[in-house]
């Protein structure tokens, strides 16, 4: 009796992210008692996003969330470009569902939004203790009774890992497979401030209205990843993604701040950035590499959810992860609070979790997009076919001195029975995904 | 702004707060294992550079805590914890 006495939480998050900020609002919001640690000063001092937030598959978990969250501009203008090293070819996607409410898509910025999400997750009766790092769990009989933290013994009914993509808590707890570096990426940006009017000037924005740009190609010197520009309120998210093992590749031999400089003095990325200030510069690690890099969901007394589970995917046109973290986190919820109904925090109940995700957007994109890392990742995309388009859009408009070649075979040129065969192999390749 | 900002002065811009003990830490014995030099090219700060003797070496500051590198060289080579609660990196934008 004296020991049921002592403090025992309805659950424990590690980690005060989208997912564990989800958890916890979604926890405190049905009555259960919550506890979440975070190991930074406050919400969102160790997180990094690239920039931006799909609000969709999300919108109907937290109802009374998105009217007055801090996100920054609704994205209305979507740019992909393909950079060959002095010329680059870039299309561009407006559309009158891009500026139609609900918005489909928000810049976002971490420091502001997950304080934010906090708030109103203790406004709901979670507990948020900052500065608190969680060394161990706490096991008895393989099964999770709570964790250390700070010398300092919690327990709970349930703890859920919300500690990112590195997850020393789903680590701790058997649920991780070994971290292979060919399943990760690294993103490293810059925050530049500018001018709120220059800002809407330079990327053609109207009020709220914003622009993703992203770019291939000779912005990671032609390694898997890509270049990144988010307009903010008043700043740029600017920054890059490469895969670690692409990184680490001796031909062309560059260090990751190197490729953000050549990046950042590129004529075409010079003039957005101009006269901006740099104020902040992050970096932080993606998982990438989908269901078949996602270790157990779930264990006796535990949960993982969002990059701590692996939930993040690279499928090109989007990088997404916080929607999934959200999803996961309120997922996570859900199950503990059918768990405590029973009073059964076996393996067996909580394996609810994964029906759940199953049946939810989450899993199923996962097992839609198994093959996209595999797929994407495949040296010609982000070099040989950027530098042809180039070299084709210059042949194309180009006006010599003496009489211009006919269109046809000036593309013709390039069109060689090899080439022709490797875009069929590349348009095989893209089937999968 | 066209002009390369210094990667030192780049990571002033952030707000660090000293730990205790630096959390990353090259195993003994290690130091000159090939296979660390993954970490100069990879470490968004910069943090890993080669001595005079060979040896792969970290600098203690302006560690953004992104984990790139432990994921690029594996526990077999280096020692990492996150920093203390409350200390380490703290991003106000992120």
């Amino acid at each position: 009796m004296a020991e049921e006495a002592a403090e025992q939480f309805d659950a424990i998050i590690v980690g005060a992210g989208m997912a564990g900020l989800a958890a916890a609002y979604t926890l405190a919001g049905a009555g259960l008692e919550v506890l979440v640690l975070e190991r930074g000063d406050y919400p969102g001092a160790k997180n990094v996003t690239g920039g931006r937030i799909y609000v969709n598959p999300i919108r109907e978990m937290f109802p009374d969330l998105w009217k007055k969250a801090p996100l920054e501009r609704y994205i209305a203008h979507e740019e992909v470009c393909l950079m060959d090293r002095e010329r680059s070819v870039t299309v561009r996607y407006d559309g009158l569902e891009l500026n139609a409410e609900p918005y489909q898509s928000y810049s976002i910025l971490r420091g502001k939004f997950d304080k934010w999400l906090a708030k109103q997750a203790e406004r709901k009766g979670a507990m948020l203790v900052n500065k608190s790092r969680v060394d161990d769990l706490i096991i008895d009989n393989g099964k999770v009774k709570g964790v250390m933290a700070g010398g300092e013994e919690l327990r709970a009914n349930v703890v859920i890992a919300c500690d990112g993509v590195l997850s020393f808590v789903a680590q701790k707890a058997g649920l991780r497979k070994p971290a292979l570096s060919k399943n990760f990426a690294v993103g490293f940006k810059e925050i530049i401030e500018l001018d709120r009017g220059i800002l809407e000037d330079r990327f053609n924005l109207e009020g709220s209205e914003g622009a993703a740009r992203l770019f291939m190609g000779d912005v990671t010197a032609g390694k898997f990843g890509g270049g990144f520009i988010y307009t903010n309120q008043d700043s740029l998210s600017l920054g890059i993604v490469v895969g670690i093992d692409a990184l680490t590749e001796e031909s062309p031999a560059i260090k990751a701040p190197e490729l953000l400089d050549k990046f950042k003095q590129r004529p075409e990325i010079a003039r957005l950035i101009k006269d901006g200030t740099t104020v902040e510069y992050s970096a932080h690690v993606i998982p990438e590499g989908g269901l078949k890099a996602m270790g157990k969901l779930y264990g006796d007394g535990i949960l993982a959810a969002g990059d701590a589970a692996g939930l993040s995917m690279n499928i090109g046109v989007t990088v997404r992860g916080m929607e999934y973290a959200m999803a996961s986190g309120y997922y996570a919820a859900k199950t503990v609070i059918q768990a405590k109904e029973k009073n059964d925090y076996s393996a067996a109940a909580l394996s609810a979790y994964e029906t759940l995700l199953n049946h939810s957007f989450v899993l199923t994109d996962f097992k839609n997009f198994q093959e996209s890392l595999e797929t994407l990742e495949y040296p010609p995309l982000f070099k040989h076919y950027p530098e042809l388009i180039a070299n084709i859009m210059k042949d194309l408009y180009a006006v010599p001195a003496g009489p211009k070649a006919r269109l046809f075979p000036t593309i013709k040129k390039y069109m060689t029975i090899s080439e022709i065969w490797s875009m069929v192999q590349v348009g095989r390749r893209m089937m999968k995904i | 702004m066209s002009e390369v900002m210094n990667l030192r002065a780049k990571l002033g811009l952030d707000v660090f707060k000293e730990d205790k003990q630096f959390h990353i830490k090259i195993k003994a014995g290690k130091e000159t294992d090939t296979r660390l030099k993954k970490a100069i090219l990879v470490c968004p700060a910069g943090l890993y550079s080669v001595n005079e003797n060979g040896e792969v070496v970290i600098s203690e500051d302006g560690c953004l805590e992104c984990g790139t590198c432990l994921l690029a060289c594996g526990d077999e080579l280096l020692e990492w914890h996150y920093p203390s609660g409350g200390t380490g990196v703290q991003f106000r934008f992120g």
